[in-house]
Order: structure tokens, then C-alpha cells, then sequence
């Protein structure tokens, strides 16, 4: 097998989240698939530190787990605190501003 | 024209079956993710795509991050998500009408076009390299190789993001944090409204169930001076769920020496 196939893997992981992010509306939902997109980023890191021979790129995709994991913590809060005062958590009902 | 023939060097057949398993099946879990209708489920895919990432990893030799992904992304992550989910509702499954006209369409097109460009792109970035491997890296451990370049070359970024994971804590409590907006009444608030309430007959409290020398229970209801049942006497669930009983067999009878 190719070691690059691992890749076409990513990109696909990758333009699947970012499909769900244009088109689901519930917010949770919305935030899982950017999740999916930084996973794929991070195969792609892992990947290409396995071509390269060079463990820099598995450093940066611990550095982007942890990034993800504050961005889950604080968009989790931001998702709960608009649920509480609007009761939905769909991104189509926060639109106080469009009036 | 997309050439799908790059070749960066070829892998152990055990890998190989073990991509061609995965691989397929993290894509159609990720695409599932997209069309199924409830978060929950939605969740449930997105575990398994991160455990076959895992296991992506492991083969890769980069174990820690395997490690990792699974204990931070699996474990913590998914059930962050999980528990905000049980807390804004289960059930509320997402309408997959579309609000905005031709959205879906557009989407789909332009995924396919950015899909298209990123592994066309593939091509170059790999172009010329051969697999290299990390059996040289990872020769004193890979949890070692990793240490040695976080505390080294990468130090400077490890302390931003430690003040960044702190940072985020810190908001996430700032942001959940509930204020009242009304302030919570005192029991002195309470009894001047129960006496202002109109009639004064719960003035003195609501009456208590039924206690009398055959039964005892709050599913009975007290008798009031007349002998009627008071109505007031018993939890709204219970009388909700029906398992009132009837308060008559246990009524005050005529003494069998009166007769």
C-alpha cells in the first residue's frame, strides 16, 4: 500500500467536516465536524512526519489537539450559555442581529 | 488532470489490510455523521472515526498520539460533547430543511471542487519524496523523541498553550457561570404573598395527609370537619399518577355501643 493514501484519507475526513459545517444547522453538530476537521489535519501531520522521517510534525498535532481540546471547552460554554437564554441551539436561531 | 499515482513508498502488507478495513469505514462513518438526523448519533460516528485515527496513528508509529487521541479526543472530548448534549436535549433532532435557499447544492459543489484541489495538491507535496520512516526518530522511544523536541527546539509554543489551556478553562467557567436575575425569595417573601393571595385559606400552610388509626400515608387524603376528602392534602404527582386512595373506609363509624 501507499503511504500517501493515508492523505486522500485526510482530505476526504477534511472536506467531509467542512460540508457538515455549511450545512447542519444544530450548533452541536456544527462543532463535531469542526472537530473531524482538525483530526484530519492532524493525519495529514502524522502522516507526513512518518514520510519526512522527522518527528516535528507529530509535535505540532499534539499542539493542535490541545488547541482543539480548549476550543471544545470554551465553544461548549458559548453553545450552553445561548441555550439558556434562547432554549435552541440551532445556528439559525441567533440571528438578533440580521433585525 | 488529477493523477492519483503519486508513490511515497510502500508499507507492510499487515498495514496495508488494515487501511483498506479502516479507511473505507472512518469515510463512511464521517459521512453518515452528515446525514444522520440526530446529534447523538452524529456523536457516536464521530468516536469511531477518532478511535480509527487512533489506530491510524499507532500504525504510524507515533503511539503517544495514539495514546492521546484516544484518552483526550475519545475520552474527554466526546463526552464533553455528550454531556452538553443530554443538558440541551437528546431528542432535539436537527431540521435538515434548508433556511437558506440552494445552500446544499452550492456546498456539495464546492466540497468536490476544494476535495478535488486538495489531493491534487497531494501530488506535489509529496512530490519526489520517498518514505523515510521514523524507525531513526523513534530509536530511543517515541515518547522520548517527542520529549526531547517539546522541551528543546518547541518550549516557547509548550508554555502558550499551557497558558492557553488555562486561559480556556477559565472562560468556559466565566462563560457557564449563572447569574440570577431575580433575587431568590426569602421565606419572609413567601408568607406576606401566601397572606396578600386573595383567600386566606392556605394562609396557614396546606393541610397534611391522611393519618388515621387503620392507615397512615400520604396517598390517603385528610378529611376535612364536614367529612368530605381535602383535595389539598395530597401531592399533585400522586393524584396525577392515580394512586390516591379513597379516604371513606377509614371515616369516623358509629361506635358499635350507640346502636
Amino acid at each position: 500500500m501507499n503511504a500517501a493514501n493515508y492523505l486522500y484519507v485526510s482530505a476526504l475526513l477534511f472536506t467531509i467536516g467542512a460540508i457538515g459545517v455549511v450545512v447542519r444547522r444544530n450548533a452541536i453538530v456544527v462543532f463535531m465536524c469542526v472537530e473531524l476537521m482538525l483530526n484530519a489535519a492532524n493525519l495529514a501531520f502524522v502522516t507526513f512526519a512518518r514520510i519526512n522521517g522527522n518527528l516535528e510534525g507529530q509535535v505540532v498535532a499534539f499542539f493542535t489537539m490541545v488547541v482543539a481540546a480548549c476550543e471544545v471547552v470554551v465553544g461548549l460554554a458559548i453553545i450552553v450559555t445561548i441555550y439558556r437564554s434562547r432554549r435552541s441551539a440551532s445556528v439559525d436561531d441567533a440571528s438578533l442581529l440580521k433585525r | 488532470m488529477i493523477s492519483l499515482a503519486i508513490n511515497v513508498g510502500q508499507t507492510q502488507t499487515p498495514e496495508a489490510v488494515l487501511f483498506w478495513v479502516l479507511g473505507p469505514l472512518a469515510v463512511l462513518a464521517a459521512l453518515g455523521m452528515l446525514l444522520v438526523k440526530k446529534a447523538v448519533h452524529s456523536a457516536l460516528l464521530l468516536a469511531w472515526v477518532m478511535i480509527t485515527l487512533a489506530i491510524f496513528y499507532i500504525a504510524q508509529d507515533a503511539a503517544f498520539l495514539g495514546i492521546v487521541q484516544i484518552v483526550v479526543y475519545t475520552g474527554a472530548v466526546m463526552m464533553l460533547f455528550l454531556f452538553i448534549l443530554m443538558l440541551v436535549g437528546v431528542d432535539s433532532a436537527d431540521s435538515l430543511t434548508e433556511t437558506i435557499r440552494g445552500l446544499r447544492p452550492i456546498a456539495i459543489v464546492a466540497a468536490i471542487g476544494f476535495g478535488g484541489l486538495m489531493i491534487s495538491l497531494l501530488d506535489r507535496a509529496t512530490l519526489g519524496r520517498q518514505l523515510v520512516g521514523l524507525a531513526a526518530a523513534n530509536e530511543a522511544g517515541n515518547v522520548q523523541g517527542l520529549a526531547g523536541l517539546l522541551f528543546s527546539k518547541y518550549v516557547w509554543p509548550f508554555e502558550i498553550v499551557s497558558a492557553l489551556l488555562i486561559t480556556a478553562a477559565l472562560g468556559a467557567m466565566v462563560l457557564a457561570h449563572n447569574h440570577r436575575v431575580i433575587a431568590r425569595p426569602t421565606q419572609r417573601d413567601l408568607a406576606t404573598a401566601r397572606f396578600r393571595s386573595g383567600s386566606l385559606s392556605t394562609a396557614a400552610g396546606l393541610p397534611g395527609p391522611g393519618v388515621y388509626a387503620l392507615h397512615n400515608a400520604v396517598d390517603v387524603p385528610a378529611l376535612l370537619p364536614d367529612g368530605s376528602a381535602s383535595e389539598a392534602s395530597i401531592s399533585a404527582t400522586l393524584k396525577a399518577r392515580g394512586d390516591v386512595i379513597d379516604s371513606r373506609p377509614f371515616q369516623l363509624k358509629e361506635l358499635e355501643e350507640d346502636k
